[in-house]
């Protein structure tokens, strides 16, 4: 039925009490938020309990939607801040968001391939300052171009671009300290 | 080389593991639970301030609106927001709840905030503490789903409601050889016909407990004829063949109050106090609340005085008495109202009163008119207690009306008790077009009573009539001895008020009668008069302690008038609501067919919604 209708129209629905259009837009983007919630926690169950706290508290957030910003765009932006503020949260209980992918640990990354592999995401992320983290989370994971991450982030596109080069150089140092091993 | 790193990062980051479906169903269906509350009651489902100062901004917005000596200048900046309150208060729909409606400071900072808030999105809350919170917001949910329906669900079940009612047993058929005497206190109470509108628009059936029926007859003005000379009410019989039993009769009673030169009313004294607890906030409580208070400031004279107090954790005086005239004072307090906080009702009537009599001089009325959804939860917690305040307070002449607003916690049972017990009535408000009809269209009668502790006593006359059944009144009944006793409060008669009474009657021989005889006889003496029965009213002048009696025959041929028919179309209405035993066969189908013959000129539209209100009803007990 609405199945066509655009997030923005939705989204300004849901915002004017339209609770069809907000089921509409929940179910049409609770994937994109649990997969950038899990992009920037690095762990399943805090990418579960992630995407319901920011669905629960999205009735609220959806006033601040202003129609002239694209609906995804600003939904990132929820996740974004609300990945911050929990892992600001952790932190106070000595849970630093730096250790991302904390429960990929206690994996059981049934082949030793994907455990590698696993390994080596962790260990990358991790290494990666938050702003940086999230930056990759948006143009990689998301696979967001620069502008439009810029856009999520409130930073210039030239921003952005610098902060890919440090990520590289990241990796790059990664690389080298693994090949030296 | 860092370019395949990139790209091994930008492959693993994609390869994101799917959501657990049950958490998925689980976060959706709290995201509709907490949807569904944050219509109901944004302020509490917003963020928290993460930045003091934006508070601090809002309320110089809020202050600004409240005070008139605004510069040009700031005018024009604020003018979009301004523009915005507008619309929110005049687009009021009563019928699409989950629209924007507001006038609180919270409804205020949503359509302000465009102007306030930087480009970025507050900081969600998120925090195990902050989910506990959220919890309760879900739950919160759970128990306001069912009250306050989506539209795209117009039928629904209401199971955990938590209104309370107050309703006794329909009356029974009493045998007139046995009991010939019936007795009861007038009611103009209106607030149950409300109430069921209000189930029926939003898709469901009433509670049976919910319908008074006599209170459903008396919402509808009829026409009968005004009191002669210096009597308060003029009464007026009529008798009819009953529509749902060929063997019965109808008598109809209808007091027709006085209406005296609205020129010559003393000057009034109001104190408003009003309910601001959390439970207030909803778009149909307090913001409606206000605006039925700002039509009827319009009604009063410069004269008059008005005083506002709250009551919300603990009472405060909102506004001091201050003239009628200076609307801007009270417009800036009516608008600084906000919901918040638990309920000290009874704090709130200590101080209303008190206020009340303060104000008052000699040859005014004052009243208090108290604005609650029912939720005094904060000192005296028990109806009785309650009761016991305002039976101390009535005796100081101040009168008290009770206006029920909201749905879902609406307490009718101590709102019924503090209107009949505080010289007041209760009404139900549930759209701004009933507010009109209850502080506009009959200000004069809501606020000037003419007539104290009126009581009906009908005796039938055994020799005519063997069966009798008195329709609604069942909240209002007497003793027989209570007639003739000035102490025993009954309900009062404001100007131009009308009360109307429906009796069943089954005449001596009529197939319909349903008791047999006695085998034995009765020991009674009957009469040899062919007069139905014997009309017996009491009531006492504004001010007095001493009754005075009318007494008028029933002969039985008043014959009927053509209001007649309208009144027991509502009366059939209700029992039907009621699931009365007494009606056979009689449908909705037959209420709306004598209701449309009989509707009249209806000049307010009341009788042609309640049509509508027949059809709902006809609609949804099918679906039974």
């Amino acid at each position: 039925m609405r199945m066509t209708t655009s997030d923005e129209a939705l989204a300004l629905a849901a915002a004017n009490g339209d609770g069809e259009a907000f089921s509409t837009l929940i179910q049409r983007h609770y994937d994109r938020v649990h997969r950038m919630a899990w992009r920037l926690t690095g762990s399943q169950p805090d990418a579960e309990d992630l995407a319901h706290d920011i669905l629960t508290a999205l009735p609220a957030k959806l006033g601040g939607f202003r129609a002239e910003a694209r609906f995804t765009t600003w939904l990132y932006r929820v996740v974004m801040n609300a990945a911050t503020d929990r892992a600001r949260k952790a932190q106070r209980r000595a849970r630093a968001r730096d250790g991302w992918g904390e429960d990929f640990k206690r994996l059981e990354a049934e082949a030793q391939e994907a455990r590698e592999s696993y390994d080596w995401l962790q260990t990358a992320m991790s290494a990666l300052p938050p702003e940086l983290r999230d930056t990759v989370a948006l143009t990689l994971g998301e696979d967001l171009t620069q502008a439009q991450a810029a856009d999520v982030l409130g930073v210039s596109e030239g921003t952005v671009a610098w902060r890919m080069s440090e990520v590289k150089k990241h990796l790059r140092e990664m690389a080298e300290k693994e090949a030296r091993l | 080389m860092s370019d395949e790193e990139l790209n091994k990062l930008r492959r693993l980051l994609q390869d994101a593991p799917a959501p657990d479906t049950a958490r998925k169903e689980a976060a959706l269906r709290a995201a509709e639970e907490s949807f569904a509350a944050f219509q109901e009651s944004p302020p509490p489902a917003r963020p928290t301030e993460t930045a003091p100062e934006r508070r601090g901004v809002l309320e110089g917005l809020l202050n600004m609106f409240a005070n008139n000596s605004l510069r040009p200048a700031m005018l024009a900046t604020s003018s979009l927001v301004i523009v915005g309150v507008g619309v929110a208060l005049y687009q009021y729909d009563p019928n699409a709840l989950t629209g924007p409606v507001g006038t609180s400071a919270d409804e205020v900072a949503v359509l302000a905030e465009p102007l306030i808030l930087e480009s970025a999105p507050a900081p969600a809350v998120q925090s195990r503490a902050k989910s506990a919170e959220l919890g309760a917001v879900t739950s919160f949910a759970s128990d306001q789903a069912q009250i306050l329906p989506m539209p795209t669900e117009p039928f629904v079940i209401e199971e955990e409601s938590r209104d309370r009612f107050v309703n006794e047993d329909p009356n029974p058929l009493k045998i007139t050889a046995e009991d010939p005497v019936s007795t009861f206190s007038t009611d103009v109470d209106t607030a149950s016909y409300a109430w069921v509108r209000r189930s029926l628009q939003n898709g469901a059936l009433p509670a049976p407990e919910a319908v008074r029926v006599e209170e459903m007859i008396n919402y509808f003005p009829y026409d009968y004829a005004a009191p002669e000379g210096e009597a308060p009410f003029a009464t007026q019989v009529s008798v009819s063949e009953t529509p749902w039993n060929a063997g019965t009769k109808l008598v109809q009673i209808g007091l027709q109050g006085a209406l005296p030169e609205v020129a010559d009313r003393p000057p009034l004294n109001l104190v408003f106090l009003i309910d601001t607890s959390g439970s207030m906030q909803s778009a149909d409580k307090l913001p409606l609340l206000i605006q039925s208070f700002r039509l009827m400031l319009g009604e009063l004279r410069d004269e008059d005085q008005v005083a506002i107090v709250t009551y919300a954790g603990s009472a405060g005086v909102a506004l001091e008495p201050t003239a009628a005239g200076d609307r801007r004072a009270i417009e800036a307090a009516l608008t600084n109202l906000t919901a918040g906080g638990s309920t000290a009702g009874a704090a709130g009537l200590e101080q209303a009163y008190a206020l009340a009599e303060e104000m008052t001089e000699d040859g005014d009325i004052s009243r208090v008119l108290l604005a609650t959804d029912g939720d005094f939860n904060v000192g005296l917690s028990s109806d009785d207690e309650m009761k016991t305040l305002i039976e101390a307070k009535r005796d100081s002449g101040t009168y008290l009306s009770v206006l029920g607003f909201g749905r879902g916690n609406l307490n009718d049972a101590l709102m019924q008790t503090l209107a009949q017990n505080g010289n007041g009535q209760a009404a139900y408000i549930d759209t701004l077009a009933e507010a009109h009809k209850v502080l506009v269209d009959q200000l004069t009668g809501a606020l000037f009573p003419i007539a104290g502790d009126v009581k009906v006593q009908v005796e039938w006359n055994p020799a005519q009539i063997a069966e009798y059944r008195l329709i609604g009144y069942e909240t209002r009944a007497l003793k027989r001895e209570d007639f003739n006793n000035d102490k025993i409060d009954a309900g009062d008669i404001g100007a131009g008020l009308q009360v109307t009474a429906l009796y069943e009657v089954a005449p001596v021989g009529s197939p319909a009668v349903l008791n047999d005889a006695l085998r034995y006889g009765t020991a009674a003496e009957v009469s040899g008069s062919d007069e139905l029965g014997f009309l017996r009213l009491r009531y006492k002048a504004p001010g007095e302690d001493v009754s005075q009696l009318i007494e008028q025959p029933i002969t039985g041929s008043e014959g009927a008038d053509a209001e007649a028919g309208f009144a027991t179309a509502i009366a059939g209405f209700g029992q039907l609501l009621r699931g009365s035993d007494y009606l056979g066969d009689w449908s909705y189908a037959d209420a709306i067919r004598l209701a449309n013959i009989s509707k009249g000129a209806d000049p307010f539209g009341y009788r042609a919604e309640a049509i509508t209100l027949m059809r709902l009803a006809e609609s949804l007990a099918k679906g039974r």
